[in-house]
């Protein structure tokens, strides 16, 4: 990775809001993301954290009620002010998607050939039999077994992660510079999953591609990704590279995600470290540090202020007023 | 703690497994498919035996496909076996001695959609209730339970009583399941990926929930998940499913640190790594697992298996014991199978 390279993807101070009843739900409240070709980037949260709202605003996939603030700029251009033809160039030449459920990723009613193949014609203005070679060459790289007769395969003939290998070659189609993925395996059997992530990561390395992966499994983040930002409640509450953030975790939320999760080494009668209560209410955060109520770290500030974001190291910073027993007085980011 | 042993309900006594299963069959279609096209019979389960000991808790864990599901189900009755048998506590289910009423009075369920598993239009106090309301016990008996359980499980029932499925979390709605399947005081508990839904942070406490409750109803468990580590902390015993067989079975320990199957050892290994400096290098197994409408023939895991002989493609394995009580469906755990791999070593 070559560290003085411009970023490819950088977000600034990125808001989206729904309406929801009678008022707006604030789904990401400030964001800040930067991303360098061929880096790899974990948003890692739970349901409602907001990670899966910020890699949609990424591509403006929202509905028009929604509102995204903030800066995108991605490859040089400034996503929010891209007109409607110059978002469809956008969406799949510079930056394509994969998603949970590649069954949704594919019409139902067209082979998956002739959708890879109008995919590159749209783009790229190349005739049908081009479009299909590119097809065969991508299902050779995703390592579908007999390529040249799957392609002409309807979503439902493929199993589950044949199906995931094709939405893979079908969002490679047009080499994209970024890709985002959302929970790409979560749907995935054990043996399925980890195929599709030492893919996806030996095609990033070939095509140089950043990612921006979605999940909500550490251990998937930690096989992928270069750097992990931990969301709760629409902020990253810690960023970092792997190595610090699943080693060194700054945040409490980190530390307790890390601490509750059952593996091997626990004693039999032994208890889990669980997190007390739930996630909160969006349409009603609770007021200063949104994971105040649940935080064993918790001090009178912190219902009172949002913590900014505290240095821990190099690359490596955390929204806690406590931070890695960090003094309160510490210099402070943004 | 409640004495499993000393249960009053109790009939074989301790050295009788509470539930046990002798060659349980399912298979589904066969006949017309759509349209009247013929269709492949699904094997979904297809012969399988496992006991599970008072007291104790079996994990069952698979791939999508493996029937792990489906056994669940086939115990429960929610569906009819083809063949096999279901003992409960030494006596058939479905017999004079034990009619179907009477079994499901002690073996409930809980299952993954805790939203589509509660009826909308009750409150969680009345869908608590309404077990114990079916099963003869008065309107004031039966809330006073619901009460009791509902604390039990962590809801304050002044709070969530009168709450519906739709107004509380995921995390909430699956403990009130819970709670209901407890309102009957059942012996077994079925517990079908009924954390797989729930958030890291959440599923933690419903774990150490059903920990407590285990050890203060004296309740037994299977414990449905594809979560290994979750599997490994929850279970005494587990049974690895592999396309409607079983592939090995026995105390967690060993099938963690010394797997008998090399399908459980690829399983094992699929386990994404926690440790940057050592990630996985290389994927344990190729492509998906088989479709169970037409299984491979000899063990069903030999297309995919490294360890595969000519022998594995056309001889089944019978489950054969890898340590003491642990058992392993793999010609390379007989010392009597002729496996080429067995004389070289």
């Amino acid at each position: 990775m070559n560290s003085t390279l411009p970023p490819i993807v950088e977000a600034k101070d990125l808001t989206v809001d729904f309406a929801a009843g009678r008022g707006m739900i604030r789904a990401v409240c400030g964001v800040d993301l930067s991303l360098k070709p061929g880096e790899t980037l974990a948003l890692l949260g739970e349901s409602g954290s907001g990670k899966s709202v910020t890699l949609r605003a990424l591509m403006r996939l929202h509905p028009k009620s929604a509102k995204i603030g903030g800066g995108i700029r991605v490859d040089g251009e400034d996503v929010l002010a891209l007109s409607p033809s110059a978002l469809r160039a956008y969406r799949g030449k510079t930056v394509s998607m994969i998603f949970q459920d590649p069954g949704l990723a594919f019409d139902p009613v067209y082979r998956i050939g002739d959708q890879i193949a109008e995919t590159v014609m749209r783009h790229e203005g190349v005739s049908r039999a081009e479009g299909r070679r590119r097809g065969l060459e991508l299902f050779e790289r995703v390592r579908i077994p007999s390529p040249e007769r799957r392609l002409d395969n309807f979503p439902h003939e493929m199993s589950g992660g044949m199906r995931q290998r094709a939405m893979i070659a079908l969002a490679l189609a047009c080499r994209p510079k970024v890709l985002l993925a959302d929970e790409p395996t979560t749907a995935l059997d054990a043996t399925v999953q980890i195929q599709v992530l030492l893919l996806l990561r030996e095609l990033q390395r070939e095509f140089g591609l950043a990612i921006v992966f979605v999940t909500h499994d550490i251990g998937v983040a930690v096989e992928i990704a270069d750097r992990i930002a931990v969301m709760y409640a629409g902020r990253i509450v810690e960023g970092g590279s792997v190595r610090d953030v699943i080693g060194n975790p700054a945040h409490p939320y980190t530390r307790g995600l890390l601490a509750s999760r059952a593996h091997g080494t626990l004693g039999k009668d032994e208890r889990l470290k669980a997190i007390p209560g739930s996630p909160p209410d969006l349409a009603a955060p609770p007021p200063g540090c949104a994971f105040g109520p649940r935080c064993e770290s918790f001090i009178d500030r912190c219902a009172a202020d949002i913590p900014g974001n505290l240095v821990i190291g190099e690359g490596h910073a955390a929204r806690c007023f406590r931070a890695g027993g960090a003094n309160e007085m510490a210099p402070q980011l943004s | 703690m409640s004495d499993v042993a000393n249960d009053p309900r109790d009939r074989g006594g301790a050295g009788t497994p509470l539930l046990d299963v002798r060659g349980l069959v399912k298979h589904f279609g066969g006949k017309g498919g759509l349209f009247g096209k013929p269709s492949g019979v699904v094997r979904a389960v297809d012969g399988v035996d496992f006991s599970v000991a008072k007291g104790e808790t079996l994990g069952i864990v698979g791939e999508s496909g493996c029937g792990k599901s489906t056994t669940a189900r086939l115990v429960m009755q929610i569906i009819k076996p083809d063949a096999g048998d279901i003992l409960f506590d030494g006596e058939k289910v479905g017999s004079a001695a034990l009619d179907l009423k009477a079994f499901r009075r002690q073996v409930q369920m809980v299952f993954q959609d805790s939203y589509a598993s509660l009826n909308p239009r009750l409150t969680v106090e009345d869908t608590v209730a309404f077990g114990p309301r079916i099963h003869g016990a008065s309107a004031s008996a039966s809330i006073a339970k619901a009460h009791d359980l509902l604390h039990r499980v962590g809801l304050e029932p002044r709070r969530f009583a009168g709450r519906y499925p739709h107004e509380i979390s995921g995390g909430q709605r699956q403990r009130v399941n819970i709670a209901r399947a407890l309102s009957l005081d059942p012996r077994l508990l079925i517990l079908d990926e009924a954390v797989s839904a729930l958030d890291k942070s959440v599923e933690a406490q419903v774990l150490n929930l059903l920990l407590d409750l285990k050890r203060d109803f004296g309740l037994t468990y299977m414990f449905i998940t594809h979560d290994l580590n979750v599997v490994r902390f929850m279970s005494d015993r587990i049974m690895v499913m592999y396309l409607g067989k079983v592939a090995e079975v026995g105390p967690s320990e060993p099938i963690f640190e010394k797997p008998g199957h090399p399908y459980t050892a690829a399983l094992l290994s699929s386990m994404p790594s926690m440790d940057p400096d050592n990630l996985t290098e290389e994927a344990p197994l190729t492509g998906d697992p088989p479709n169970p409408i037409d299984p491979p023939s000899g063990c069903r895991f030999h297309p995919r298996c490294r360890m595969a002989s000519a022998l594995c493609s056309h001889a089944e394995p019978d489950l054969a014991e890898a340590s003491p009580q642990h058992l392993a469906a793999c010609h390379l755990v007989d010392p009597q199978s002729g496996h080429p791999r067995l004389a070289a070593a």
